[in-house]
């Protein structure tokens, strides 16, 4: 027998623990497609004008349905490529760790959208609420894939609470196209810049 | 070289899929069948026979029930298993350590 055989009996079970529990699709192109989808939804609102409360939320909840949707395309698309199954336990468990946030957010934004409340500014939360709970899915999904995930969503809870500070300050002269602006600088700008980082990594680590 | 540590590997586990299912298994609370024929890329006869071995040794446990009306067995480590897996690891980590003195 191999001298070498019990290292790399070692060196499977630890491959298949971790191709069963670590979330491996590269995440470089689904940064890179939320980033520049991020920044074009946030100019195609300031272009068309989309200044009242339910347009705003109609329509970045529009824009990440988008999002989510074409980021479980690229998935799907590297499952098929590497001959792996696209649902798989990994997929699942990152599903499942990112919906009661994301779903926590919609319903947030809702119901500031539909509630008939007097206040005409109240829209300013949707940023700063949108970047925090988006923030703690992706830390909780963080759990399940590589380092420096979680370290990601903690970075849009932390803009998330100190926009959320700011604002307030700002009183009369934050508009929704401000609050547009907010959304493409955190949601496009973050994505872009993570997924730029994500790029140059993951290809220095394959090689 | 000290013999023990090989001698004492268990017979069910040091099997090359019987290891990779209880790998798998190791990393996640449980799994079905099929989502470890397909991570294993094994055949469902291999995978059965293996499964139903792992079973026998009290090692892995099945669970039955039904999605969206179609039978659904899904596998999870018993108590022993995990003991028996770890212990099993123990002594290929000594095997190793023993070969590099």
């Amino acid at each position: 027998m191999e001298p070498n055989w019990a290292t790399d009996h070692l060196q499977v079970i630890r491959t298949l623990m971790e191709r069963t529990a670590i979330y491996r699709r590269a995440m470089a192109p689904v940064m890179l497609l939320l980033g520049i989808l991020g920044i074009l939804a946030s100019i195609l609102g300031l272009i068309l004008s989309i200044d009242s409360i339910a347009g705003f939320g109609s329509y970045w909840m529009l824009v990440s349905a988008i999002g989510i949707t074409g980021a479980y395309f690229k998935v799907r698309s590297q499952a098929l490529r590497d001959s792996e199954p696209f649902w798989s336990p990994p997929t699942k468990r990152v599903t499942q760790a990112v919906i009661p946030p994301l779903l926590a957010g919609f319903v947030a934004t809702i119901v500031i959208v539909a509630t008939p409340l007097d206040d005409p500014r109240r829209f300013i939360w949707i940023p700063p609420m949108w970047m925090i709970l988006y923030g703690c899915a992706i830390h909780a999904a963080g759990f399940f894939m590589p380092r420096g995930m979680k370290l990601f969503g903690w970075g849009f809870i932390v803009c998330g609470c100190i926009v959320a500070g700011i604002l307030p300050q700002l009183e009369l002269s934050y508009s929704v196209a401000g609050a547009h602006t907010t959304m493409g600088i955190f949601f496009g700008g973050l994505h872009l810049a993570y997924g730029a980082y994500l790029y140059f990594t993951e290809r220095k680590n394959e090689a | 070289m000290n013999p023990e540590p090989f001698l004492n590997l268990d017979r069910v586990i040091h099997e090359k899929g019987r290891m990779a299912i209880l790998s798998v298994l190791a990393a996640s609370p449980e799994l079905s069948f099929t989502e470890m024929r397909d991570t294993l890329k094994m055949t469902d006869g291999n995978l059965c026979v293996h499964l139903r071995t792992l079973q026998e040794a009290g090692y892995i446990a099945a669970t039955k029930s039904f999605r969206q009306k179609k039978p659904l067995t899904t596998y999870s480590f018993t108590d022993s298993g995990r003991f028996a897996f770890a212990k099993y690891i123990d002594l290929l980590d000594q095997i190793v350590q023993q070969n590099k003195k």
